[in-house]
Parts: C-alpha cells; structure tokens; sequence
C-alpha cells in the first residue's frame, strides 16, 4: 500500500476575501505499480492534488500516508518523500538549467548526497531509460529539440530513483510522433522498473491508451475513479464537466443509438476496430 | 487577390560564437512557394522543428527572408515602410495565453492594441465591444484575466487581434495548453471569425481534429511544404503522414485500419458522423 489520501482538504488563501477551496474530502488509495491517469478541466483541481504528493503544498487538513507513514507526521523526512514521489511539472524543460545535458541529470542524485561515481552511474542509467545515448551528455539543452528537452527533465527525476513518478501534461506542445516517444518511454518504465506512474493529461485518447485507472477531478473533488471503459461510459457526464471520451468511443455509442448490437465500452482504437467487426458479422 | 504569397522563402538562423564569427547556420524555411486567398482557412502541420513557427513569423513581419519575398496582402515585408501597415493586416496569437495578455482587466487589454494605432477613443472602445462578443467574452469585460480559464484567456488574446482589425489572423499552437472545452472553444471562435468576419485564418496546430474544418492544409518537413490538399486528401495518407511524425484524427485511423481488415470504405473520413454513416451503409450492403 503506497499512497493514501484521507479526508484531505486544501483552502487557498484562508482568512482572506480570496478564499477557496481548492480540494475537497479527497480519499483515494493508490497501490505500488499502478498505471493511473488523472483528467480534469483547468482549475479542477488536478496539480494541486499532485503537489500533496510529495509534500510542495501542505494540506488544510486531512492526512497523507506514504508506505504506512503519516507525511505530517513529527519527524517525517520531507526529502526522503521527495526522492521517493518523483514530480514533472509541466513545461519541464522550462527548469533546464546546468551547461549540458549530463550536468542537469546529475543534479537531483547530487542533492541526495551521494558519491560522485554513483551520481554518474545514475544520470547515465536515468539517459538511457528515456532514450538518449552518450552522443547527448555534453550537448547544451538549448541545442535539443522540444520532445528530447522534455526527455532530459524526466531523466533529472528518474535519476532519483522514484517509486512513485507524477507527471503533468508531458506532452503538450509535442508533435504526435514525440507524444508518443515519451508516453511508450513512461509506459516501459512501469512495465519493467514496477514505478507507480500518475500521468495528468488533457489527451482523453492518451489517457485511454495507457492507464488502467482513471481519477476524474471536478471542482476540488473526485468525479469518478475507475476503469477506463467504466469512465468513458459516462461521457455525457464528462463532457459536463468540461470533458470528454476518445472519439472512438462515440462512434460505437453512435453506431448502438442507431440500433446495433455492439460492444459501447471501447476506449482504444484495437478495441474498437474488434467491436465493429464482430457486430457487422 | 492572395492575402499572403510567399515566393521561395528561405530563413536561416545564424548562431555566432563569442567573437561574433558565424559558428553555423540553420535553414529553418528552404524554398517555401505559398499562395493563401482571402477568406481561406488555412491549416499547417509539420513536427516540432519543421520549419512551421519560423514561417508564421514571416507573415507579420517579426522575421523578414534571408532569401525570396513575401507578400502580405501585396506588401512586401522587407520593406521598413510598410511594417506597421503588415501588422495592422496579419495579427497572431501564441501558444501560452499568459504571455500575451497585459492589461489588469479584459476590457483595457483587448483596447491595447487599437490604442497603439491611434484609433479615435470612442471608436476603441465600439471595436472593444465588438470584438468581445465575437469571441464571446463580452460579459467577462470587467474581470481580470488572471481569474479565467485557458481558454477564456485565450479568446481574450484573440478579441486583442481582432481590434486591430486585421485581415488575416496568425494562430500558433493556440490550444496547446488547453482542455478539451477550451479547445472547442477558441476552434469555433476562430472558424465564426473565418466564416462570419470573413478574415483569412492560418492555424498551425499538432491537433488533427482540429484541421478538418479548414479549406486547405499543408504539411511541412525540414523546412518545406511537402504536402498540400484538403483535409480530406492530405488524411487519406495515413502512412505518408506518420512518416512525417504527424498523426490522423483518431477515428481516420480508425476507418484506415477496418479498411484493412476488408471492410468496404472510403478513404479519407474525418468525423465521427462520417464514420457511422458510412458503417451504416457498409452493413446494408452486405445485408
């Protein structure tokens, strides 16, 4: 049992006429090695939920486990949270900063206080998971295309040897072949690190094409919290809140409205393409 | 009468060293021939780094051609006289809503740009009106930006072009940063502005969905156009297209991939409404 939500509220600018409450009673239990996708309008509250996580914002109130551990709790090492519950903010590449590519994924381990030769072994082991080779390491970020910019941030986290790896919007503004490179590079991660992955998306298709859960966030609280295929059945209800389902998604409920005997719970392209073919024989 | 003509553009970026000496260069737009008439919705798309941005650049004049000409509605942009005129004709609007809007409340910052034109207070503020309620953000005109949605935001950006008047309006990745309702909500108020105001629209966009409304789409690689023709033309190459790092619409690929699996249907679906009639239509024929 890794991360634990319970009854957590979180109020903005309490005590002034700006008040809001940004989370409301959130409870959520999140298990080692999910694939969670996280959806929501602007403002639905969905970075404020992730940044709990590893302990940037404190909540109002309610509490926070981590591996059975109260977060809030006396004594509790916020660092060693943070080298635990691995944050991509958005627009990571924004936060590049050292003089080539090596030294930025260097940072973080070296901040953990290790030795240097572990630090390298790290920067170099977290490169590779993301797919840049040595030819890479001295090379300036600025000299870097947008996707491999965002791939040098997520190795800075990686080298921290996360358990837990939130990402927010990891692929706004990427071209689809990029989108793509970066969300197959998270989902190896999952499959062969075992790493808990949150992936907060505004794609529902991406969404739908990776994760096996969904958390809906609507005005500071839990929408729904389930399957993929359960979610996306709700679309009238999503597209209320400002959301919607991957238009594959529409076409069987379409095709179902006008009388065929087909299979509505579809999220992915493969899924669909087998519905359709087994309701037309 | 072609609101944009570009005659092989080319732009080269140029990096120096520390002495100033040219270091390298890079040809961002190589020979780029582009004629867009007034009143066109235009798509472009190409992957990052293809040359799409440099080129929407060019269109008001914030970069002017290493190489070639281009025409915005007849003026040639590397003439220093008739930059403010190029300005006033094509307007843009970027990715990130919050870089470009400045004024502390929606009213004062769509009236920024007329005022830099000199335009007359009373007709600024007739402008102001008009172009709040053609993006739909009239009622906001009195909060600040800071409280609004990304996409409210954005069409504010928008209705600060709009005041200006322009003839064609530049859009660079404008619903990157959006949600799903906010990028149903800057595409209709651009396709209202195109089909209602009549102004000439360029989007670039990594969208697909968002192209299949435009009259015309072009495709750029490596910093020429590659591809050109109707949404329906350019998506009917779903594999030309993913070798360019691009992508279909989703159910487009969805209707490519039943084809292959020997269902009877036309290449080229763009909607979900297409999809289904034509699945419709499939299965009476098979009946």
């Amino acid at each position: 049992m890794a991360i634990k939500i319970e009854r957590l509220n979180y109020i903005y600018s309490e005590g002034t006429a700006f008040r809001k409450q940004a989370l409301k009673d959130i409870n959520l239990e999140i298990p080692d090695g999910q694939f969670i996708g996280m959806i929501g309008h602007t403002g639905s509250g969905k970075s404020t939920l992730i940044q709990h996580l590893n302990g940037l914002i404190r909540a109002t109130s309610g509490t926070i486990y981590y591996n059975g551990e109260n977060i809030y709790g006396e004594g509790y090492s916020m660092k060693e949270l943070r080298s635990r519950v691995g944050l991509v903010f958005q627009y990571p590449e924004h936060q590049l900063f050292e003089i080539d590519v090596f030294h930025d994924v260097c940072f973080g381990p070296k901040n953990l206080g290790l030795c240097q030769e572990e630090i390298e072994e790290r920067a170099r082991e977290a490169l590779d998971q993301v797919g840049l080779d040595s030819s890479y390491y001295r090379k300036s970020p600025f000299e870097l295309s947008g996707g491999q910019k965002r791939r040098v941030a997520i190795a800075g986290i990686l080298a921290m040897h996360p358990q837990v790896l939130i990402l927010d919007e990891p692929t706004a503004g990427l071209d689809p072949r990029g989108r793509d490179e970066i969300l197959d590079q998270v989902a190896k991660l999952h499959r062969e690190q075992n790493i808990t992955v949150i992936l907060v998306s505004h794609s529902m298709e991406d969404v739908a094409n990776y994760v096996e859960r969904i958390i809906v966030m609507n005005k500071g609280q839990v929408f729904l919290d389930d399957t993929p295929s359960r979610v996306f059945a709700h679309y009238k209800e999503l597209e209320g809140v400002g959301l919607a389902a991957p238009q594959v998604t529409y076409v069987t409920q379409t095709l179902k409205s006008q009388g065929w005997d087909i299979d509505t719970s579809v999220t992915t392209i493969e899924e669909a393409k087998q519905a359709i073919l087994r309701a037309m024989s | 009468m072609k609101i944009v003509k570009a005659e092989n553009l080319e732009y080269e970026y140029v990096k120096l060293d520390e002495d100033g000496k040219v270091e390298s260069t890079l040809k961002a737009v190589d020979g780029v021939n582009l004629d867009v008439e007034a009143g066109d919705f235009i798509a472009i798309l190409g992957h990052n780094g293809s040359g799409k941005s440099t080129l929407a650049k060019h269109i008001n004049a914030i970069l002017v051609p290493t190489e070639g000409t281009l025409y915005v509605d007849g003026k040639d942009t590397k003439d220093p006289d008739k930059l403010w005129e190029i300005r006033q004709t094509a307007g843009m609007v970027f990715q990130n809503p919050d870089n470009q809007i400045i004024g502390t409340i929606v009213d004062e910052d769509v009236a920024f740009g007329p005022e830099n034109m000199g335009v007359p207070k009373e007709e600024i503020w007739r402008r102001v009106e008009k172009s709040l309620k053609s993006v739909g953000m009239w009622e906001y005109r009195s909060h600040s930006p800071n409280k609004l949605s990304g996409g409210q935001k954005q069409r504010v950006a928008i209705a600060g072009v709009v005041a200006m008047q322009p003839k064609c309006i530049v859009l660079d990745e404008p619903t990157a940063m959006l949600d799903p309702n906010g990028r149903r909500e800057v595409i209709r108020t651009v396709m209202e502005l195109n089909r209602q105001e009549k102004v000439t629209v360029i989007l670039i966009t990594h969208y697909m969905e968002e192209v299949i409304y435009a009259d015309k789409v072009i495709v750029m690689d490596e910093g020429k156009v590659v591809m050109q023709g109707t949404p329906r033309e350019i998506f009917s190459q779903v594999e030309k297209l993913k070798s360019l790092r691009l992508d279909v619409p989703q159910v487009t690929l969805l209707a490519h991939e039943l084809r292959k699996s020997g269902l009877d249907l036309p290449e080229g679906i763009l909607s979900i409404e297409e999809l289904t009639a034509a699945l419709e239509q499939c299965r009476a024929g098979k009946a």
